[in-house]
């Protein structure tokens, strides 16, 4: 066998059928042609929305949740419905050491306050934040750096300030790393510069200055707004919420069963929303292409069958001249085959062009919609070898039906 | 060289069956050139596929070369046709995408013949049939006479031991019928065996022996005077 797909009179034989008519050929190819360019591009297309997609919350712990304080909404232990749950950097402490599971447990808070500088002012979304903020939501810094951890053991007065305040505080081209900024009459050095990202969790916010400052200087003691609970990546965070609810609810005199004395976000189930909803698109994509690289493997079978039917006198005379009904077989077999590999070759090689001018297009900067579209050489090699066992598959058929035919019947005049 | 006795063959058509051949009895010799006449259901391009192995009989003895044929797999009919028999076809049968030695060379193909050594072989036929400036042609850029001539060239490319024709005049005009059976002739000379179904009286003539064939019997088997076709060309 190998030796006949090594001999050149087999490829030559092929080659003379298969260009003895070209838009036939052509025709044939047409169909697998188009299921491996929809398989590739849609794939391609779907990875690139992924990448983007992880892009986008690459910068986010994504197994959190945000848990905040709100009214009571049951009567407990002598307390009335109703009563003001305020969180505390004890809550925190208590979660971080007695629920299971806990990465990190970040405290903020964070206030609207007048801001001005020199003629300037507005009124700005105000922060006190850890440094360990900036890992858990990267800031994108256009100057400067973000909370450290001496500005917490020191308390200093120094704030990061987003590119809207600055546009509103400083004149244009002003510089803006050391300058003064006045936040409810007391002076902050400004040491960042950073730019808000396409998506944010949770309020947005417009200053972040040391955590122990804010606290300090506006007079909040050990009361916090809100906390996000970042959970280790094998936990699951819907459960890491409940607890942590039971466990503030205990310690903070609230009915077990109430349900709204807690509000929260959890980021984990929004985020695994979207994953599913991304590894559905991928489901229906290879769907889509599979299917469609069906109708074109049956479509060739189908233009092969009505071939064989044209060259019933051909294939008689063959058989005539002392071809056996095997050596018929093969050649129609490997012709199928190797139209489908080429219209498969072909498939892949446009396909890659139609990713690169995704990429080109739609992939370029860093709020692109689709990022690094591709498909992996796995992904390929299955597609080539699902395509070598479609065309040998849809091979036979013709060929069985042109040895079926006997050769006298074949060769007779009409 | 070729050996018949008591021949059946019927047809099935719907619920009947038609009854083609109705114990045939012939015998050829080696170097013999025998033409084959009937009107046409008389069933004489029945024998000729079943001595040419496209057909199969239904009882009945074939014997070709001392060698029975009975029983044929697909595979050994393929094989002994291509080794013993060559044909001619009336309507030349050539793949029309394939150049005139293409098609000379394409038994030899099937014998499993190298590439070199077959078209070396395959021009020789053609040289012989006068064919050789016309290698490279497609069959569509010949005329009748040529292909006739080429497909004979095919016929004889695997040197078989008979030659069976079917009205390889059928589709020519007169001048080149006559010259296609000169060159018929040649080959009997040279000591082929041929055997040809024709309903042309004056081509039957050119041959050796004429057998008869009416509603499945043979009715006359004689010998007669070769009327050389050079004569006429």
């Amino acid at each position: 066998m190998l030796r006949f797909l090594l001999d050149r009179d087999t490829w030559q034989e092929v080659f003379d059928s298969l260009s003895k008519n070209k838009l036939r050929s052509i025709l044939t190819m047409v169909g697998v042609w188009w299921g491996i360019l929809l398989l590739i591009g849609l794939l391609g297309s779907a990875r690139g929305l992924e990448n983007s997609f992880n892009r986008l919350f690459g910068s986010f712990a994504t197994n959190s949740v945000f848990v905040w304080g709100q009214n009571t909404g049951k009567p407990f232990k002598g307390f009335q419905e109703g009563r003001r749950v305020v969180l505390s950097l004890t809550d925190a402490k208590k979660i971080e050491e007695n629920v299971e599971g806990i990465e990190f447990v970040l405290p903020r808070s964070q206030q609207g306050k007048a801001v001005t500088r020199n003629f300037l002012s507005g009124r700005f979304q105000t922060a006190g934040d850890y440094p360990l903020l900036d890992e858990l939501q990267k800031k994108k810094l256009i100057h400067g750096r973000f909370i450290n951890q001496s500005d917490i053991d020191n308390r200093k007065k120094v704030a990061v300030i987003s590119k809207g305040t600055y546009e509103q505080l400083f004149k244009k081209d002003e510089e803006v790393i050391d300058q003064y900024i006045e936040i409810d009459d007391i002076n902050f050095k400004v040491v960042g510069l950073f730019e808000n990202g396409n998506v944010n969790m949770g309020p947005s916010t417009d200053i972040h200055v040391p955590f122990t400052t804010f606290q300090q200087v506006y007079n909040r003691g050990d009361q916090i707004g809100w906390m996000m609970i970042t959970g280790k990546p094998e936990f699951d965070i819907k459960q890491i919420e409940e607890d942590a609810k039971l466990l503030l609810k205990n310690i903070n005199n609230i009915h077990p069963e109430d349900r709204r004395a807690f509000g929260s976000f959890n980021l984990g189930k929004e985020f695994a929303k979207m994953t599913g909803f991304l590894t559905g698109m991928q489901f229906l994509t290879w769907f889509v292409g599979i299917a469609t690289l069906f109708a074109g493997v049956f479509a060739i079978g189908n233009i092969l069958l009505i071939t064989v039917k044209e060259r019933t006198k051909e294939i008689g005379l063959r058989r005539a001249l002392g071809a056996t009904p095997f050596e018929i077989k093969r050649q129609i077999v490997i012709e199928a085959v190797f139209i489908t590999l080429l219209a498969g070759l072909f498939g892949i090689i446009t396909g890659g062009w139609i990713l690169i001018a995704l990429d080109h297009f739609f992939g370029q900067g860093d709020d692109a919609a689709i990022v690094n579209a591709s498909v992996s050489i796995a992904v390929v090699f299955v597609a080539m070898v699902i395509l070598i066992v479609l065309g040998t598959l849809i091979g036979l058929i013709p060929a069985f039906k042109a040895t079926s035919v006997k050769p006298i019947e074949a060769l007779r005049e009409e | 060289m070729l050996k018949i006795h008591q021949l059946h063959k019927s047809y099935a058509i719907g619920d009947s069956s038609l009854h083609v051949l109705k114990g045939i009895d012939l015998e050829v010799e080696s170097g013999e050139m025998v033409a084959i006449m009937g009107s046409s259901g008389s069933g004489k391009s029945t024998l000729l596929n079943i001595i040419g192995m496209l057909d199969e009989a239904d009882s009945g003895e074939y014997i070709l070369d001392e060698l029975p044929i009975k029983n044929l797999t697909e595979k050994k009919a393929a094989v002994y046709r291509n080794k013993f028999l060559g044909f001619i076809f009336q309507s030349f049968n050539l793949i029309n995408y394939k150049n005139a030695l293409e098609n000379v060379a394409l038994p030899l193909y099937y014998q499993g013949m190298k590439r070199k050594e077959r078209q070396k072989k395959a021009l020789f036929h053609l040289e012989k049939v006068g064919l050789a400036n016309w290698a490279e042609h497609l069959p569509k850029e010949l005329s009748g006479g040529q292909k006739q001539r080429v497909a004979i060239a095919r016929a004889l490319a695997a040197n078989p031991k008979l030659l069976l024709a079917d009205e390889p005049t059928g589709a020519l005009d007169t001048k080149t019928s006559y010259d296609i059976m000169n060159f018929i002739q040649s080959l009997n000379d040279e000591g082929k065996t041929i055997l040809m179904v024709t309903h042309e009286e004056d081509i039957a003539n050119m041959c050796k022996r004429i057998v008869r064939l009416r509603d499945g019997v043979i009715m006359e088997d004689k010998k007669v005077n070769q009327v050389r076709a050079e004569q006429y060309v």
